[in-house]
């Protein structure tokens, strides 16, 4: 009773209630509310597009003298007479260290995420769970280094010899694992990302498997079916988006990662047809030449980064359009 | 009104002695760098002000000058006359060292083997393959060579190491000249790029029966295994001080305009046939005249007191009648 008289005595105390104050007070805030939000959502618009304004400024020089041919020019001559530079070798190198590195790690990055949600025992599943966001916290350059140190010298002397041995004179695979064996190579590049993008795989897949409904995997285990087709049928097909886009995610790693690359590719602009040969890729490229270049060859320079972003944008795009499709299908 | 006096004239105190500290600046070459920390520490001992290098390498160095971003700047591949004048810049020869080819063969120490330019050009164009190529062996009868694939390593960035070694090849092989040139970033037809001296030595120093080249200091520091080569006289060398000094003593400064002068493949039975120099570039009328005066103290008592530091390091100083002439170029052309 006491404290009801209090909260009235109060509110008479604070004068007659004024609505139309208190809506506009109310006005104010909103409208600032999404000012505020509405501006935070530009800047995002505002950083992209001048990031590519001044790539495309920068770039310009050299779109002017190569042109279109650029993207097919193999040589990669900085101080000749006029310079003759070309995007071939650091795009071969580029895509193809991305494409082995997602042929190691989606396996293996879905098998680590379906091990942990559906078969691993309750004790292993935390300690398997931080190996993996610890390999995600790794600086790049400590793999770059470990690759360098470690990683390059085993592969020359165990794994590349065994496949260069295996693969000599058969066609096609001949070429792809030909010698000698590289401490720096294409493929301990790729592999050295592999291992980096793994934990992204595994994160994101983990977590889209954890929502799947109990109670369809229970009835898929009902009908009598095994682990590997409630996998199969049930788990992937429903989380088949999330999956996907961890892949991507980690695609798009795989194609600007610089440091541990630079460390371990080779730097060399030579396009050869075997993975265990020297290569380069676009960042690598950039990272190692930049402080030292300068006019058209920093242009150029300038002009690989540019489609570094557009290689990127391309790939997010056709992941995006592969989903829109995936999901009309499902939908039918 | 006292407390104010007191607040201004701290202030005066503080901005005249952060004046007086304030650092000498400079980038460029990495070839210079281990020598020039060195005078930097002592120069810092004897008056107080330090000395702030960026080894960042030559063309980087010479675009910081060129923006004024700098007081000096340091390049192994000296300016042409011409392009000191458009810029208004003065140059002159700070240090020579010499770049020697590092190796790393099982069994093979250093000293053991011996190259020779024509050589050396077609390991590096990708020719010579093999560490038991008939064109080694003939010139080493009696090393053991493996018949493994040479793994050759070159610099990945621009650089003026670069520059003196491929400038030294286009003057020995023919075949190189036509195919890669000289410059500070060439065409490499062969090897992987690592970046820096460092990165090269690292690379050798990791890789069997790898072929690199660096910078003697770094060679030596990183106790990697150096080759002899046949100089221009057609006799067999090892990379030691007096054939650094017999290749560095045929340089006539004197009468090379802008000091423009490039030390590879030197006549003379002892001479050591890569030796490089770093160059020093500063504005003749910069703008801030204070600075560049402390700057040319700076190298006036590297010069005096430098000479041994330097051969600590396995450089070889500039000979006294040269500095005596360089000290003569500051006063007629840089403005004080």
């Amino acid at each position: 009773m006491a404290v009801e008289t209090d909260v009235n005595d109060m509110l008479e105390a604070a004068g007659p209630y004024d609505r139309a104050k208190a809506l506009s007070a109310f006005r104010l805030g909103d409208a600032t509310f999404y000012w505020i939000t509405r501006l935070s959502a530009i800047s995002v618009l505002l950083i992209l597009g001048g990031i590519i304004i001044s790539l495309i400024v920068g770039a310009w020089p050299a779109m002017k003298q190569y042109g279109f041919a650029f993207l097919w020019t193999q040589r990669w001559a900085p101080e000749a007479d006029p310079p003759v530079l070309g995007a071939l070798g650091p795009m071969y190198g580029t895509l193809v260290t991305s494409f082995i590195a997602m042929l190691i790690a989606i396996p293996v990055g879905l098998g680590i995420a379906i091990f942990l949600t559906e078969l691993c025992p309750q004790w292993l599943r935390r300690p398997i769970g931080i190996a993996v966001e610890l390999l995600a916290g790794i600086p790049s350059i400590i793999y770059g280094m470990w690759g360098f140190f470690v990683l390059g010298p085993f592969l020359a002397y165990t794994f590349q010899p065994i496949m260069i041995r295996i693969f000599d004179g058969v066609p096609v695979l001949g070429a792809i694992f030909a010698g000698p064996p590289s401490y720096l190579s294409l493929f301990n590049a790729a592999l050295i990302l592999a291992i980096m993008v793994l934990p992204f795989i595994t994160a994101i897949s983990v977590d889209v498997f954890k929502t799947v409904p109990p109670v369809l995997k229970e009835a898929a285990y009902g009908v009598g079916c095994t682990t590997w087709e409630v996998v199969r049928n049930v788990v992937i097909p429903y989380t088949r988006v999330g999956v996907i886009g961890g892949v991507m995610l980690a695609l798009g790693r795989a194609l600007g990662e610089t440091m541990a690359v630079t460390f371990i590719i080779g730097n060399s602009f030579r396009i050869s047809s075997s993975i265990f040969a020297p290569g380069t890729t676009i960042s690598a490229a950039i990272a190692s030449e930049f402080a030292e270049s300068d006019g058209l060859h920093q242009s150029s320079l300038i002009l690989l980064g540019l489609l570094l972003f557009v290689l990127t944008f391309f790939v997010l795009a056709a992941a995006r359009l592969m989903l829109l499709r995936l999901e009309k299908k499902a939908g039918k | 009104m006292n407390f104010v006096k007191a607040i201004v004239a701290a202030g005066l105190v503080a901005a005249s002695t952060s004046a007086y500290a304030a650092d000498i600046t400079g980038a460029g070459s990495t070839f210079i760098y281990p020598v020039l920390s060195k005078w930097a520490d002592s120069y810092k001992k004897d008056s107080g002000s330090g000395v702030n290098y960026q080894s960042i390498g030559s063309g980087a160095g010479i675009k910081q000058v060129q923006a004024k971003t700098v007081t000096f700047g340091a390049t192994d591949m000296p300016l042409k006359v011409e392009q000191l004048e458009k810029d208004g810049l003065a140059q002159w020869p700070m240090i020579m060292g010499a770049i020697v080819p590092v190796v790393n063969i099982e069994g093979v120490k250093a000293g053991d083997l011996v190259l020779d330019g024509p050589t050396l050009g077609e390991i590096y164009l990708g020719k010579i393959t093999k560490w038991d190529d008939p064109a080694i062996k003939k010139l080493n009868p009696n090393a053991k060579l493996p018949s493994a694939a040479i793994s050759v390593v070159h610099r990945a960035d621009g650089s003026g190491t670069t520059f003196n070694f491929t400038n030294y090849l286009s003057k020995v092989s023919p075949d190189w000249k036509s195919k890669v040139g000289e410059g500070t970033a060439v065409e490499w037809p062969a090897g992987v790029g690592a970046k820096g001296n460092e990165g090269v030595s690292a690379n050798v120093g990791q890789t069997q029966n790898s072929i690199g080249y660096v910078e003697y200091a770094y060679a030596k520091q990183n106790k990697l295994t150096y080759t002899g080569l046949v100089n221009k006289a057609g006799k067999a060398i090892q990379p030691t001080n007096d054939a650094f000094q017999a290749a560095a003593s045929n340089a006539d400064w004197s009468h090379a305009p802008g000091y423009y002068l490039i030390l590879t493949d030197q006549p003379g039975d002892k001479s050591w046939p890569i030796v490089a120099s770093t160059f020093i570039l500063m504005h003749k009328d910069a703008t801030d005249k204070a600075a560049s005066q402390e700057a040319l103290k700076f190298f006036k008592f590297s010069f005096e007191k430098g000479d041994k530091m330097a051969e600590e390091l396995d450089y070889i100083p500039m000979p006294d009648a040269v500095v005596k002439q360089i000290e003569k170029t500051w006063s007629s052309e840089i403005k004080s």
